[in-house]
């Protein structure tokens, strides 16, 4: 049997579930053994891959680059995980959405909040443009499952992968679906 | 007082006449979800999450208000009130801003562990995201709006068993709010008592002690269960 | 006062008549047309032509056809302006004595007219809703006489179970039975509350009679009272109908002067006072248990159910609580028998039923029909149809609580089981028209707005269901919704329809479900289309 194709994501997110994963300490030795990992922001490939089984996806949409993004993964993966809380709720990246647009946003943080040179970073091509709010996976492209938690435990993490490479689903119980 | 017998899924139960059906249930060791029932306050079946089916009616019941009646067979849980009370949840987690992760009641909160225990894991509605305040201005104690289910515990525990009634709602529909006095800041409000019963009895993150930080806010209703207790039985007097 | 004082009365009103006499509307719809400025000229001319011992002119109340206003009738002749404008008033007067008037005459003969029945409203527009005489010498109090000098209270109950009223608050609850419900219940106080917070879009049936006969309200009241043991009753009119607030203080004084409210009515030892409570234009506060609650002083919002008001309602203590419409009915039946009341209507649903036309339809007003008449009969024959030959495409009954009955399902008679059976209800008798124009998902997200603004936050359902619900239709309408969202649509309905507290969450999502049950290709024709990004930066669902 072919090897498992696995892809890991970040978009708007602190990085705190990749960290969790790499909690899974020495299963990831076992992990290592099951799957390929095809892209990750721990491994060094620039582009996201073809015929990708199983992606996790960490952090919520919150810029061009995210929706562009998270388009593309979801063509090629078979299998999307939403993965922690900002990936199923918006969580803290989506603390911004009640205080109204970008733009008046950004004013705030960065000009008017500032204490030396008070500028909005802008520029075209580097800094990508927020969207006008910050959206939930799910509320932009399908989810398959969904691995909540601010960030996953580790163990939470692995329970959810064992599953999967072995019954092909994932089916959380309990305390396992806690959000927080 | 005279006994009635029921049966709650199947379970055959005795309970008093003057019961409800989530009494008789918890007597019998059967949990039925609820958010807006607090012991000791006045029900007032407005989460809809303790709905029960009733054979012979139609019509879903909230076990909280509903006596218990002779040869009653109650359904506490199918797929439908699985369905309908999950997306109840649900809808509660689109309507405010409700952050596990920094909440001074993640891990205590009953919201939370309802998602829990209904398998809620994401919301299938639009996120609201709607601009409400903190309102810091009192000494000891905090509202965040933002985690407001509108359960009207602080409400009730203020009127009927602190008798100071400082809480109450203003609004209509979802621009309904809990305000304190005439919806003047909490600081400000003459008519609190500072007792803190608010504080143990709000299920979430709303209502908090001043200087918790996430997951520390532990609530202890045991404090209200004794007032309520000790003047039910008149334990104060003589 | 006794009855012979009650029959001078009468006779006097009928002696002083002129034997010409012009009836000018003054109820809120026809005010709104300058109908106050009609009066005046009528008044003006009939002076300046010194015919004030031949002619009077009378301000009525309510004369149906609103569309049609401001308008004038002329008795005996019988002849009907329409769309009067004070400068036309001159020549109406004018032609009194024969000849044509400068106005526009109406057909009295069109079926708008002669297809009514009127019980509830035989004296609106005829009788002067200021003056308590005009009412006595309509065979006013004559009722409520008899009830308190020759029938007992259990006799009054049953003569009303025995008409087979319903109530017209939309529900249609046999009054009888809830009369009988607050009598039996042993109490010091009880209390009759009538229900005027007539609230749907569209509909003003209460007003209008609030407005053209506030004293039949008071008789039905008091018979009620004086049937189930109450005391004192309250009627509960919204904020927003200062006109019937007004008529309605000015016929208790009257009637408290006359010995016919207050102590010992009529000679009797029966005593009923009436209060009037305001409303400040709540939705809900229709809702009998948050009416309650909204009487009392406190916020209004509803309860759960048991106990019922019948055992428990204001201030704790037994209360029947009424529409309008169903205390209109009551002089009525006491007066004409409750066997020729139940001659009127179908096998179930008995009596007449007012509707408000509004919408796509010709002819837009107030009308009366039998229980059991044909939507068709309502709409096409007596409503004239959409203007300008369009089609109608759905009738929608019961405001934001009914549904859309679709043009196949014209022939349906309008009574409480047959509307229900076409997945609407008989509601308080608002009934709008719709026309080919008209976008099914559109109307539906009309009434989800109006639900959604007037939830009152109590419980989770209505109040957060129906701001979902609403943000699902809107989805549709800018056509970003997938099968996916349609689905969830429909669950959500079913889960408020069957989950909410109170009847305005648990009727709430009924437009949406009627309108998809009976126009899918209206929201079909939404889903599946372009699918571009959207405003707010979402994709729809492509997988």
């Amino acid at each position: 049997m072919d090897r498992v194709r696995v892809a890991t994501v970040w978009l708007g997110g602190c990085s705190g579930c990749h960290m969790s994963f790499l909690d899974l300490d020495e299963f990831l030795i076992d992990l290592a053994g099951m799957v390929d990992i095809v892209y990750s922001p721990i491994v060094d490939i620039k582009e996201f891959p073809e015929n990708v089984d199983v992606t996790l996806v960490e952090g919520a949409v919150a810029n061009e680059d995210n929706l562009e993004a998270i388009r593309a993964v979801r063509e090629r993966t078979r299998i999307l995980i939403s993965f922690g809380d900002c990936a199923v709720t918006g969580n803290v990246t989506a603390m911004r959405n009640p205080f109204g647009d970008p733009a008046s946003i950004l004013q705030q943080v960065y000009v008017e909040a500032a204490t030396i040179q008070g500028r909005v970073p802008d520029e075209e091509g580097i800094v990508p443009r927020l969207l006008p709010s910050v959206k939930p996976v799910h509320e932009v492209v399908p989810v398959d499952v969904f691995l909540p938690g601010c960030p996953p435990p580790a163990p939470r993490i692995r329970a959810a992968l064992e599953q999967l490479l072995s019954t092909g689903h994932v089916t959380l119980e309990g305390r396992d679906i806690k959000f927080g | 007082m005279a006994v009635r017998t029921l049966t709650i899924d199947g379970k055959p139960v005795s309970a008093l006449e003057e019961q409800t059906v989530l009494d008789a249930a918890r007597d019998a060791g059967i949990e039925i979800p609820t958010l807006c029932h607090l012991d000791g306050a006045t029900d007032v079946g407005a989460c809809r999450l303790c709905l029960v089916e009733v054979v012979g009616t139609n019509r879903l019941l909230p076990a909280c208000v509903t006596r218990v009646a002779e040869g009653m067979q109650v359904v506490t849980t199918s797929e439908r009130l699985r369905e309908y009370r999950r997306m109840i949840l649900e809808l509660l987690f689109a309507e405010r801003n409700h952050v596990c992760s920094v909440c001074v009641a993640n891990g205590h909160c009953e919201l939370q562990d309802l998602a829990i225990a209904q398998g809620m894991d994401h919301v299938r509605f639009d996120y609201l995201f709607p601009k409400h305040l903190v309102d810091v201005s009192h000494p000891r104690f905090g509202v965040d709006h933002n985690r407001c289910v509108l359960c009207t515990r602080c409400v009730r525990v203020c009127d009927e068993i602190e008798g100071a009634h400082t809480w109450d709602v203003a609004g209509r529909g979802s621009r309904a709010t809990v305000i304190t006095d005439m919806n003047v800041p909490w600081g400000s409000a003459t008519s609190c008592t500072s007792c803190g019963k608010c504080v143990q009895a709000c299920p979430t993150g709303a209502i908090f002690r001043r200087g918790s930080t996430v997951a520390e806010m532990d609530r202890d209703r045991t404090r209200l269960d004794f007032i309520v207790t000790a003047r039910e039985k008149k334990q104060w007097i003589g | 006062m006794e009855l012979s004082d009650l029959q001078d009365i009468a006779r006097k009103e009928r002696e002083s008549q002129k034997p010409i006499r012009v009836r000018c509307c003054t109820a809120a719809g026809c005010l709104s047309s300058q109908g106050q400025a009609v009066k005046s000229a009528l008044d003006e001319a009939v002076a300046a032509n010194g015919l004030e011992d031949r002619v009077q002119v009378i301000g009525v109340g309510c004369m149906g056809l609103c569309s049609e206003g401001p308008l004038v009738q002329v008795d005996p002749a019988g002849t009907l302006y329409e769309r009067v404008e004070p400068r036309q008033c001159a020549s109406i007067v004018a032609a009194l004595d024969g000849g044509d008037a400068d106005a526009n005459v109406g057909d009295t003969t069109r079926p708008f007219f002669t297809r009514q029945v009127a019980v509830v409203l035989e004296n609106s527009g005829r009788i002067d809703p200021e003056r308590i005489e005009s009412y006595i010498a309509a065979d006013g109090y004559h009722a409520l006489h008899t009830v308190l000098h020759d029938m007992t209270p259990a006799q009054v109950v049953e003569t009303i179970i025995a008409a087979g009223l319903r109530g017209r608050g939309g529900a249609g609850y046999p009054t009888g039975l809830k009369w009988a419900t607050v009598a039996k219940t042993e109490a010091d106080r009880k209390f009759v509350v009538v229900n005027a917070d007539e609230g749907d879009p569209g509909a003003f049936m209460d007003r209008s009679v609030l407005e053209s006969d506030p004293h039949r309200i008071l008789e039905g009241m008091a018979i009620a009272a004086y049937a189930v043991g109450a005391s004192q009753g309250y009627v509960y009119v919204r904020g927003e109908y200062p006109l019937a607030i007004s008529r309605l203080q000015t016929a208790i004084r009257q009637a408290r002067r006359m010995g016919l409210l207050g102590t010992q009515v009529f000679e009797s030892p029966f005593n009923f006072r009436v209060d009037i409570r305001i409303g400040a234009g709540a939705f809900v506060c229709g809702e009998e248990t948050a009416l309650i609650r909204s009487i009392e002083g406190h916020r209004g919002v509803p309860r759960p159910r048991p106990p019922y008001p019948a055992a428990s309602g204001l201030f704790g203590c037994p209360t029947l609580i009424n529409n309008v419409e169903t205390y209109a009915n009551i002089a009525p039946i006491l007066r004409k028998g409750a066997e020729w009341f139940a001659s009127i209507g179908t096998e179930k649903s008995k009596g007449t039923k007012v509707f408000a036309l509004a919408g796509k339809i010709t002819n837009t007003g107030l009308i009366e029909v039998p229980m059991g008449t044909p939507l068709r009969t309502i709409v096409e024959e007596m409503g004239g149809g959409v203007p300008d030959g369009g089609t109608v495409k759905a009738v929608q009954t019961g405001g934001p609580s009914g549904g859309c009955i679709p043009q196949s399902a014209l022939d349906t008679p309008v009574d409480y089981e047959s509307l229900a059976q076409v997945g609407s209800i008989m509601g308080s008798g608002g009934m709008i028209v719709m026309d080919e124009q008209d976008n099914m998902v559109e109307v539906a997200r009309f009434f989800m707005e109006f639900c959604m603004d007037e939830s009152c936050g109590k419980c989770v359902p209505c109040r957060a269901g129906t701001v979902q619900i609403h943000r699902l239709l809107t989805k549709i309408r800018d056509r970003r919704a997938t099968d996916e969202d349609l689905a969830t649509l429909r669950t959500l309905c079913e889960m408020v329809k069957q989950t909410s507290l109170c009847g305005l969450g648990q009727s709430a999502p009924n437009p949406v479900l009627s309108t998809l049950r009976y126009f899918p290709e209206d929201y079909r024709a939404l889903i599946g289309a372009p699918s571009e990004p959207s405003a707010n930066g979402a994709a729809p669902r492509t997988a």
